[in-house]
């Protein structure tokens, strides 16, 4: 397979010059624009309002009657949660996973993307070996991971057995000791990272210009001053699409862990996504399932929109 | 390349630099390679201890249980419906989102007009909206509506969530496209639809092609919203089908394995296909001379 990722900075001249005098044209944009805001209204919006709604009341599944507003109870579901020390707790593992997981996500790619752009032997197959995570969907990543950390004939510890670093079956109980639940649920979720924000910080460091290099080597500095000056502020668009990317799919977190540990045991790797989940579906109470949904539509888009203005800001700042 | 190591060392570094990154990135693909061996080898060697590693016979009896061609199998599990419905969802949503989100990021591209940003980073910020939050009212409404366990209404929900990227992606795409084309076609007399027609549609198809199968993938891959939304085989997909091989205590590794494997297909060919004009979409903008 023919991987060009190296695109030559010259080639996209023109475009930035092009995209800063669009057209002018009356009503024509709106109505290509139209038909998806009716679909993203219809699917997203009106959903969205209307589990604003129900997270304002008592509403059981089981019992069709309690889905009545009364200003009285309105914020009733919001208290409860408040007062839920396993929301907390999901709140706290949910703010350390993903802060482990993008970070680490970050600095592994980062790393990888310098080292993939220094190797001269067979630089094509060794990015398809890249992309092999990008085959899984994140359901296969959780359940690949919950199968190699399984204690008693997973791949981890039948490792650690055969090198002799374990004497007994199943010595290791990857997903239920803490915090080794939570370790198992990072791995699967930053091998699941890795290839995309590889591949974009990869194709920024090839696009860089290879003048800025050589005055620097001029003036005599080191690999490591010529990354920490030079090509890490010069990948910041890059950084900021990877992260932009990456934290629009950033929920994709609760499939990898509603099969590996469905957030148990005892609420040990209980992340915000399950526990809405347990309280919704499985305990019927869609008010209160509501009000968590909300608290984490709201951190979403914060966390995305953050992103997003980075992102906007290097692409002018350049 | 940016990397011109000085002095006599120079050798040496590139040694080191060409071995690391083939381990680590081996290590990276072991475990696909292991999933794959997997779905072929016979049970025997997959659950015992101590551990098999090496594959001492490779056997199509995974794929024979899951179809039904083993009389002595009874509980199989319904791949056929899962296929189905995975092919159907992810077919229909992906013509329409690309065709709707085609539409909206030539807008954005080409056009000055209000609001251009705020609508744009509203689309986008829909696509941050986690599916699980989605997912319950969704059930409310399409349960009222009828549409719980059909699979057009989980095809309608996921046109919605691959518009965003779609947009995303061929926003790049047309930008990449030099003006003076598009002008050339106006002094000539085509309209803007014409222009957009003739012109820049099919110069951008290759991008078309990558929103495209990144549309199908994110439909195909779906997890969160179908295992609400599909209670039954009607219209569940393959990722809630995966579930079948787990039962209380004993999970068929095998079986997940194998099915994992049909599972990939898609994204192989994507791999394969258009992953070097992802890249060039994604990272529009950052690029200059």
């Amino acid at each position: 397979m023919i991987v060009n990722l190296a695109r030559k900075p010259k080639d996209d001249a023109p475009v930035a010059a092009a995209s800063s005098n669009r057209l002018a044209a009356g009503t024509f944009p709106y109505v290509l624009i139209l038909p998806s805001i009716v679909v993203i209204l219809l699917v997203i919006g009106f959903p969205l309002i209307y589990s604003l709604y129900v997270s304002f009341t008592p509403y059981d599944l089981l019992r069709p009657n309690s889905l009545n507003f009364t200003f009285a109870k309105a914020l009733r579901n919001y208290e409860k949660l408040l007062n839920d020390a396993i929301f907390w707790r999901a709140l706290g593992n949910t703010i350390i996973f993903l802060a482990v997981s993008v970070n680490l996500s970050y600095l592994l790619s980062l790393a990888l993307s310098q080292l993939l752009a220094r190797v001269t032997l067979g630089q094509s197959l060794l990015r398809t070996l890249l992309m092999v995570p990008m085959m899984f969907a994140p359901i296969l990543v959780g359940m690949q991971f919950r199968w190699f950390f399984n204690a008693s004939v997973g791949l981890v510890n039948n490792f650690l057995y055969s090198i002799g670093l374990m004497q007994t079956q199943g010595q290791i109980a990857w997903l239920v000791d803490v915090p080794l639940g939570m370790f198992s649920i990072i791995v699967a979720s930053v091998w699941m990272n890795i290839p995309v924000l590889t591949i974009i910080l990869l194709a920024g460091t090839l696009s860089l210009p290879t003048e800025t290099f050589e005055a620097a080597e001029v003036d005599g500095a080191s690999g490591w001053q010529k990354f920490r000056f030079i090509t890490f502020p010069l990948l910041a668009p890059f950084s900021y699409i990877a992260l932009t990317i990456m934290s629009l799919d950033i929920a994709r977190a609760f499939d990898i862990v509603r099969i590996m540990t469905d957030g148990g045991p005892a609420h040990r790797t209980e992340l915000l996504w399950t526990y809405i989940t347990r309280l919704s579906i499985e305990n019927t109470k869609f008010g209160l399932g509501s009000a968590m949904s909300w608290i984490t539509v709201f951190l979403s888009v914060l966390f995305t929109l953050y992103f997003f203005r980075q992102l906007v800001r290097a692409r002018i700042v350049r | 390349m940016n990397t011109r190591s000085v002095g006599p060392n120079r050798r040496r570094n590139e040694i080191i630099w060409n071995a690391v990154a083939w381990i680590v990135l081996l290590a990276l693909a072991l475990p696909a390679f292991w999933i794959i061996t997997t779905a072929f080898r016979p049970n025997s060697e997959v659950n015992t201890f101590p551990p098999v590693w090496i594959p001492q016979r490779l056997t199509l009896e995974a794929y024979a249980n899951m179809f039904g061609l083993n009389p002595e199998v009874q509980q199989r599990v319904a791949v056929e419906a899962y296929l189905r419905n995975s092919l159907i969802a992810a077919s229909v949503s992906t013509i329409v989102a690309v065709s709707l989100g085609t539409l909206a990021a030539y807008a954005f591209a080409r056009f000055r007009f209000r609001f251009h940003t705020p609508l744009f980073l509203g689309i986008m910020l829909s696509r941050a909206v986690p599916g699980v939050a989605l997912s319950l009212p969704l059930f409310l409404l399409l349960n009222r509506a009828g549409l719980i366990n059909n699979v057009f209404g989980l095809a309608f929900v996921y046109v919605a969530i691959n518009i965003p990227f779609t947009a995303w992606l061929m926003d790049g795409f047309f930008r990449q496209i030099p003006q003076e084309l598009t002008e050339s076609a106006y002094i000539d007399g085509c309209g803007h639809w014409s222009a957009f027609w003739r012109i820049e549609l099919p110069l951008s198809l290759p991008g078309l092609a990558t929103a495209a199968i990144f549309a199908f993938l994110a439909a195909w891959n779906e997890f969160q919203i179908v295992s609400v939304l599909a209670r039954n085989n009607a219209a569940k997909t393959f990722p809630p089908g995966l579930f079948a091989f787990t039962e209380q205590f004993t999970v068929d590794w095998r079986g997940m394995a194998a099915m994992s494997v049909i599972m990939m297909v898609p994204a192989v060919i994507f791999v394969i296909l258009v992953q070097r004009n992802l890249v060039s979409g994604l990272t529009f903008g950052a690029v200059k001379g």
